[in-house]
């Protein structure tokens, strides 16, 4: 094997060997919704909820959980330690481009999504009856969008920060607020408009919505797409300018 | 006369104001270890930065195997294996994973898992970086440098922060890539290490050479000098020894004795002492050595640039 697809696995290997952040980003968003699944009620039909169930709403805010943590903890993190121990520039005096690095982080955190997926899919499917998104490229296409929008702010992240410490404390940083407003502690469905509208201008809000709404069978909104596109657009510009790689 | 590898012609690279190398000039031969010697801030890891394609210099010219870095970096890089100073890896990987994939990015590399076994790291193959020591993350490092089958090897700060003893093994290491034939830029602040491997070293300092020579070439540009020291069992006369033609200074308190002067001072002390039936106690003689050299020829010590004879040649 050469080139990016080793450096990809390689970088899968150590992503496998940092337990703590591949725990946060895959199994402690699966515990969650399990944990949820056996609230009482979550799994029945709410009409505060326009009839559907908390749990449906729960599998994209746990996806959007895994795919925040890998966004904006695990790339950032890595990449700004890369730096920070001079392993770009180390790169830059071989044949390899130093950017390879970035591009096989960016598919090892995509391919761990993908994986938290087929993960949620599968418990929220065989454990509380959830079932699999009914407008499936509209799911695709959100989740994509969302995955994007998150690895330009992490990349933001990393070319900030001074070190490995500070990418990490900048990402958790951004999480929480923005898992608020993704519906970790209220859904959107329930949340006050005010609130509800602010978040569609959110990455993990916009993102959630059109989870949620593909997942139902809905075409997602074109605001939720546009705005995701968007932060893809401004950060990744940003992030393009503002790295530094020593 | 063997092949130039590396050419320099009046490097010129600054950061801001600060003018970091100013007209450097040299020429690597074919199969040498050459060395860049200076104080910190000297200019050395500037001018292989350079060299390596990892800086574009302000100005000046520099061929490495006839390649100029600045343009023709992709086909530099297959071909020149460098050592960075204060360069890591990443903390969870296996010494055999790094080889591994470090071979990967050239056209024909070495074959790694024989590199691991001659520079010793077997026994670690599975060992992940951070749980490596000083001398064998060094090790590692000479490995990467030597994966791709380089021509050039540029060495940068190479056993800083090692004991030693690593340090002594890292430099039979050295000699052992120069005889595969390859070309070494060793970049070094410890005299005792360019003395022992270099063929030839330019001494920079506030980004211009200084002095470019062999280490013995060097050490005689000081003005020979040496210092003796010893005790007697009672106070001697200094008068006995002033009057001898090569010294030019004793110091006495008490029973201890400092005389300094040329070349053959040591001769004419120890027979003088003998006739007289003085017997010299703790004798030890100061001579030149590279380090004399070194602060005489940087600006560290202004005052000892006197005793220099002559600048570059």
């Amino acid at each position: 094997m050469k080139g990016l697809a080793k450096l990809t696995l390689n970088e899968m290997k150590l992503f496998g060997r940092d337990p703590v952040t591949a725990f946060f980003a895959i199994a402690f968003p699966t515990l969650l919704l399990v944990i949820l699944g056996r609230i009482p009620g979550f799994s029945e039909a709410n009409p505060l909820l326009g009839g559907r169930r908390a749990i449906d709403l729960y599998v994209p805010i746990m996806l959007a959980f895994a795919m925040g943590m890998l966004g904006l903890q695990s790339l950032p993190l890595s990449l700004a330690t890369y730096r920070e121990n001079g392993i770009l520039r180390r790169l830059a005096v071989t044949p390899l481009r130093p950017i390879k690095l970035i591009e096989a982080q960016m598919q090892m955190n995509l391919l761990m999504g993908l994986g938290a997926i087929v993960v949620m899919l599968a418990v929220g499917r065989i454990g509380f009856h959830v079932s699999l998104p009914r407008q499936l490229v509209g799911f695709v296409l959100a989740f994509m969008l969302m995955a994007a929008a998150l690895f330009a702010i992490g990349l933001t992240i990393a070319a900030i920060a001074p070190s490995g410490k500070a990418a990490s404390a900048g990402g958790t940083f951004l999480f929480f607020p923005l898992m608020f407003f993704a519906g970790l502690w209220i859904p959107r469905a329930v949340m006050p408009a005010t609130l509800r509208q602010i978040g569609d201008f959110t990455p993990l809000g916009a993102g959630v919505q059109a989870l949620q709404d593909a997942a139902a069978g809905m075409w997602p909104h074109p605001l939720h797409l546009i705005v995701l596109a968007a932060y893809v657009l401004v950060f990744g510009a940003v992030a393009s300018v503002v790295f530094r790689w020593e | 006369m063997r092949d130039k590898v590396i050419e320099v012609s009046n490097l010129q690279k600054s950061y801001g104001s600060r003018q970091a190398v100013q007209g450097v000039s040299f020429t690597v031969e074919q199969g040498e270890i050459f060395g860049l010697l200076g104080p910190n801030g000297a200019g050395k890891t500037t001018t292989v930065e350079c060299i390596e394609g990892l800086r574009k210099p302000d100005g000046g010219d520099i061929r490495v195997l006839g390649l100029d870095p600045a343009q023709d970096g992709a086909e530099l890089r297959q071909r020149v294996g460098a050592q960075l100073q204060e360069s890591e890896l990443p903390a969870k990987m296996k010494v055999w994973e790094v080889l591994d994939l470090y071979a990967s990015f050239y056209r024909q590399p070495a074959d790694w898992r024989q590199l691991m076994e001659s520079l010793g790291l077997q026994d670690r193959r599975n060992a992940r970086f951070e749980h490596l020591s000083g001398g064998q993350k060094q090790r590692l490092s000479i490995a990467l440098a030597l994966v791709g089958n380089p021509e050039v090897a540029i060495l940068d700060e190479l056993t800083t922060g090692l004991d030693p003893h690593a340090r002594r093994e890292t430099w039979t290491l050295i000699e052992g890539i120069r005889d595969r034939g390859v070309t070494v830029i060793l970049v070094t602040h410890f005299m005792e290490e360019a003395e022992r491997l270099c063929d030839r070293i330019a001494v920079l300092d506030s980004g211009r050479i200084v002095a470019l020579d062999t280490p013995a070439g060097l050490v005689s540009r000081v003005e020979f000098e040496q210092r003796i020291r010893f005790r007697t069992d009672a106070p001697i006369n200094e008068e006995l020894l002033k009057a001898l033609p090569d010294v030019k200074q004793v110091h006495r308190s008490g029973t201890q004795v400092v005389v300094t002067g040329s070349a053959n001072v040591l001769n004419d002390v120890v027979s003088t002492l003998a006739r007289h039936e003085i017997v010299a106690r703790d004798l030890r003689v100061e001579q030149v050595t590279l380090d004399d050299a070194f602060v005489a020829l940087t600006t560290g010590n202004g005052h000892n640039k006197k005793s220099v004879k002559e600048g570059v040649r």
